[in-house]
């Protein structure tokens, strides 16, 4: 009879290094967050490995405790994608910051996403670099003043989901650092995808460009201002659920239930499986529009390592299992006696 | 077959001439160097291949050369787009491709003016006179054409219209077009140089019937071809003299023909298995390193991981990812794609992981010239990366010998836990040579991988007293969860660690680790006196021409040696001692004295440099120079 070994908490997926993040800085309630999710999933510490790039953010596997690796900068998708080809028995976190992953690393980012490999890819936009001290970034605004930008950045910013939409993403997730119940469960679905999970998490840098995000966490913002997606759900949004959104041709616009004889279904309904839908909720802008939070799109596809696990057999039943010295002794050989 | 006899009459069904029965002379030789030039599209590489598979069942020794462009298909006709292969075949031991042919088959105008100053006066000289039409003259740079004006007097020359005569022997072909029937020129000059060397037909028809399986109709008029162009030889009264070459006397044993790049990727599989540890190979396409690639996606069934990834830095960190994993991460590329690879290749020697680097060199700098060959990235695998990272550097100095140098590269990147630069090139990669294959797993070298999972007393950068590898633990081990990364370690601990004194120790570490590799290289062996006036000393690839020179000199009464290097960090302990036995030392390398400066740096030894980048290997002639200039 196996016994079942006890469910982990929190503090058992904490390390015994300090934590070398400013204080304020959103990172901290994202690591607390990832270490509950972690317990919550019934993850034990041997089977987890967090791998991250260079930047703030990456410090992140050294707070965690499980197997770690703090690799170079953009990196870590790659590295991870070695990782998980190698072992597909390990749960595999990727770490970075948006500068890590959608600056240097961009690459790598783009082709993790369509090959699909089964890792959780948490990107931490803070729409700032914050560890070389306050360049502007990918996803800094035009125009945004910087150290290296004094007159206002001349480059026009990503769009993460955007991007990861168009690379074949097969989970595409947006949450942020406060609201930990939300990031939670996007956590949470990611762990339970079965190919590349993406979520892009708005982090606040207290230090290099506080409340970047005001839009999105304030108090006011959060209740007025943010979509929670939900598949199947119609798209309606405010403390008294009275917003929503409608599509008048293939344009969407902001409408209230109850004025012009609008009701709930004249609203939008959220399908994780369109893309269409998805890329165009990635490209409201919050000027006009409440930003959405939650899965843009969940598909399923079959994930890389399981084509290398059917390849691997099929190679093995075809040709069967390897001999060495009959594939040395293989093609035109000849004897000399 | 006997001389005379006119063997493979009637076989070529379109061939209508009368045949004449003449008889001809057979002359024995020893060695014989034939060089196939034509244009890229003109199948010159299939028929050197071709050549070369039969003369090594015939038992001949062998090294052969493929010459190509970088384009797949330069403009037909000008000079950039001609491909070569020369293939030198001998009764004797040879360890060269030849510095220069015997024969030249030239296919059109440029492959003549590319290849002629090569062919030695009264070489034998083989042109299609169809292709010697203006427009390819032109082409070719030609003001008159030299099968008119004079210039190929001297050479054994034999101007044949292989064309039109390999269409003919196809005339009553209707399944095959005019251009179908042309292409197959290639294999009739194949059978022509079979008749002159007097080589069996057979292993090319069973080659091309495998070939066209699915299109017999092809392998049939290759086939028909090569018979056409076997029988005109015999019937012509052109042809006088046929040519033999006896088996070399080989040790006993079992062979096969092969090329560098296949035999480091089989050195590869066979360490993984001898090891018991599946492979992981992250590479991206480029030339001349992509063959190892495409051979090792071939082994799935030996658990061989291939990933092409989508870039050269995305291939060596998803190989260090798989190290972590517990596989072992090998990444190949050239010369070009191991600078973009540095950054990793320091996060490697950092993490202490296992990780085999092959680097292919080619000529550079930058793009350079991606088909042609050279050794000038040895500076670049000593210290290409930022900060003190020292690794482990091995050379092959033949094609069979990358099967041996690979499977060390992973023997050794194993047992002490670092990055090892494996420095093939390009000349190795797509040169063959007879390999004497392994009869029995006993005889490859003992390669035993450990993982701890003990979680006593472990710490991550604890050391092993003998090698001072860190011990391996494989993520999902329990009780031993531990990060690795790019920042300073704390030695033990393995934690980060900015620490004066600890950066200096773990830099100590490290170069300490790499040192120690000397215990598992042999020491260097002389080839020649063991003192005297000259020692030439050589690394990777230059073994062959080095040593044919040397059995030349012996035989002149020179007091000069040979020693190679397959390790060339850390070098054989006894380096040093051999060089000071020798008045004076020349170091052959095909850079500007890359090892030379090393030499220099190590030893304070006065070391000669013998120096060409010209994207061709050393003849050996040039050695002989260099050897008269440096002795009495
Ligand atoms: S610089 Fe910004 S992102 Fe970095 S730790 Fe400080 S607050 Fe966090």
């Amino acid at each position: 009879m196996t016994t079942q070994p006890p469910q982990l908490k929190k503090k058992d997926f904490e390390s015994d290094q300090q934590v070398r993040w400013c204080p304020g800085c959103g990172d901290y309630a994202i690591l607390s967050s990832v270490q509950k999710t972690f317990a919550e999933l019934g993850l034990r510490n041997e089977e987890v490995a967090v791998i991250s790039g260079i930047g703030c953010a990456a410090r992140f596997p050294y707070y965690v405790n499980s197997y770690g690796f703090h690799t170079i900068h953009g990196r870590a998708p790659a590295l991870a994608t070695g990782l998980k080809i190698a072992r597909p028995d390990l749960s595999v976190w990727v770490v970075g910051g948006d500068g890590d992953m959608l600056s240097i690393g961009g690459n790598h980012l783009l082709h993790a996403l369509r090959r699909n490999i089964d890792i959780n890819i948490m990107c931490f936009d803070n729409r700032i670099y914050g560890l070389t001290k306050g360049q502007a970034s990918p996803t800094s605004e035009f125009g945004k003043r910087t150290a290296t930008t004094p007159m206002g950045s001349l480059d026009r910013p990503v769009n993460p989901i955007s991007v990861a939409l168009a690379a074949e993403g097969t989970f595409v997730a947006r949450t942020a650092d406060v609201f930990a119940p939300h990031l939670q469960a996007m956590l949470t679905a990611a762990a339970a995808h079965k190919g590349v999970a993406f979520i892009q998490i708005l982090q606040n840098c207290i230090i290099f460009n506080d409340r970047a995000f005001a839009h999105v966490t304030d108090r006011e913002a959060k209740n007025e201002r943010v979509l929670y997606l939900e598949h199947g759900a119609p798209m309606i949004f405010g403390k008294e659920k009275d917003k929503g959104i409608r599509l008048v041709g293939n344009k969407p616009e902001v409408v209230r239930l109850g004025e012009d004889g609008i009701t709930e279904k004249d609203i939008l309904v959220h399908d994780e499986t369109d893309e269409s839908l998805a890329y165009m909720l990635s490209r409201l802008d919050p000027k006009d529009f409440p930003t959405p939070l939650g899965i843009f799109r969940r598909a399923g596809a079959p994930s890389l390592h399981e084509g290398y696990q059917a390849q691997f057999e099929q190679a093995k039943s075809k040709d069967g299992e390897g001999v060495i010295l009959d594939l040395i002794h293989s093609g035109d050989v000849w004897d000399v006696k | 077959m006997e001389v005379g006899q006119s063997l493979a009459w009637g076989e070529g069904p379109g061939y209508h001439e009368r045949p004449v029965m003449i008889t001809k002379q057979l002359e024995s030789l020893e060695t014989v160097v034939i060089r196939f030039a034509g244009d890229s599209g003109d199948g010159m590489q299939i028929t050197g291949t071709q050549f070369t598979n039969t003369s090594a069942v015939l038992g001949n020794d062998l090294a052969t050369f493929p010459d190509f462009p970088a384009e797949i298909r330069a403009p037909a006709g000008t000079l950039p787009g001609v491909s070569g292969f020369q293939v030198h075949f001998s009764s004797t031991d040879i360890y060269t491709p030849g510095d220069d042919p015997d024969v030249l088959v030239a296919m059109n105008p440029a492959a003549l003016k590319v290849n002629l100053k090569d062919l030695p006066r009264n070489g034998i000289l083989i042109l299609d006179t169809d292709a010697f039409d203006k427009r390819n003259l032109k082409k070719a740079g030609y003001e008159s054409n030299p099968l008119e004006d004079g210039s190929l007097e001297g050479f054994r020359l034999f101007a044949i219209p292989l064309t039109s005569r390999t269409e003919r022997a196809l005339e009553d072909r209707d399944d095959l077009s005019k251009k179908e029937k042309t292409r197959c020129k290639n294999f009739y000059a194949l059978g022509m140089t079979y008749w002159l060397f007097n080589r069996p037909l057979e292993n090319t028809v069973t080659f091309l019937e495998k070939k066209f399986k699915k299109k017999p109709q092809f392998a049939s008029a290759n086939i028909t071809a090569m018979r056409a162009g076997y029988a005109y030889c015999d019937a012509s009264q052109e042809f006088q003299v046929r040519y033999e070459v006896a088996p070399a006397a080989t040790e006993p044993g079992t062979y096969r023909n092969i090329m560098g790049n296949d035999a480091l990727a089989l050195g590869l599989v066979a360490a993984s298995v001898r090891a018991g540890v599946p492979i992981f190979y992250g590479s991206y396409p480029i030339t001349p390193a992509s063959s190892v690639l495409h051979a090792l996606a071939k082994y799935k069934n030996f658990g061989v991981a291939t990933f092409q990834a989508e870039d050269e830095i995305a291939a060596v960190t998803s190989a260090i990812g798989a190290s972590f994993g517990g596989k072992v991460g090998i990444t190949g590329s050239s010369g070009p794609g191991i600078a973009l690879k540095g950054e990793a290749l320091g996060l490697a020697t950092m993490v202490e992981l296992p990780l085999v680097v092959i680097n292919v060199q080619r000529a550079g700098p930058s793009t350079g010239m991606p088909t042609k060959t050279e050794q000038a990235d040895l500076l670049q695998a000593m210290f290409g990366r930022n900060g003190e990272a020292p690794c482990p550097v091995l050379a092959p100095c033949s094609p069979g010998d990358c099967f041996e140098m690979a499977f060390e590269a992973f023997r050794i990147a194993t047992k002490y836990m670092v990055p090892v630069f494996l420095l093939s090139d390009g000349y190795l990669a797509n040169g063959a040579e007879p390999w004497k294959l392994p009869e029995s797993m006993d005889e490859l070298p003992a390669c035993a991988v450990s993982y701890r999972t003990d979680p006593e007393d472990y710490l991550p950068y604890m050391r092993d007293e003998t090698t001072l590898a860190r011990p391996w633990v494989r993520p999902g081990t329990p009780g031993m969860q531990h990060r690795i990364g790019g920042i300073e370690k704390a030695e033990g601990t393995g934690n980060v660690s900015y620490d004066a004194e600890n950066h200096q120790r773990m830099t100590d570490i490290r170069a300490e680790k790499v040192a120690r590799i000397v215990a598992e290289v042999p020491d260097l062996e002389v080839f020649g006196p063991e003192s005297g006036d000259l020692l030439v000393l050589g690394w990777g690839s230059t073994y062959g021409a080095i040593h044919a020179a040397m059995k030349i000199a012996h035989k002149d009464g020179k007091s000069v040696a040979q020693a190679h290097l397959r390790h060339l960090n850390p070098f054989p302990k006894n380096l040093g001692d051999v060089m000071k036995r020798y008045k004076k030392v020349i170091c052959a390398e095909m850079n500007m004295g890359q090892l030379r400066m090393m030499l220099r740096d190590r030893f304070l030894v006065d070391v000669i440099g013998l120096n060409k980048v010209q994207g061709m290997p050393f003849r050996i002639r040039e050695i002989l120079t260099a050897i008269d200039e440096h002795t009495s």
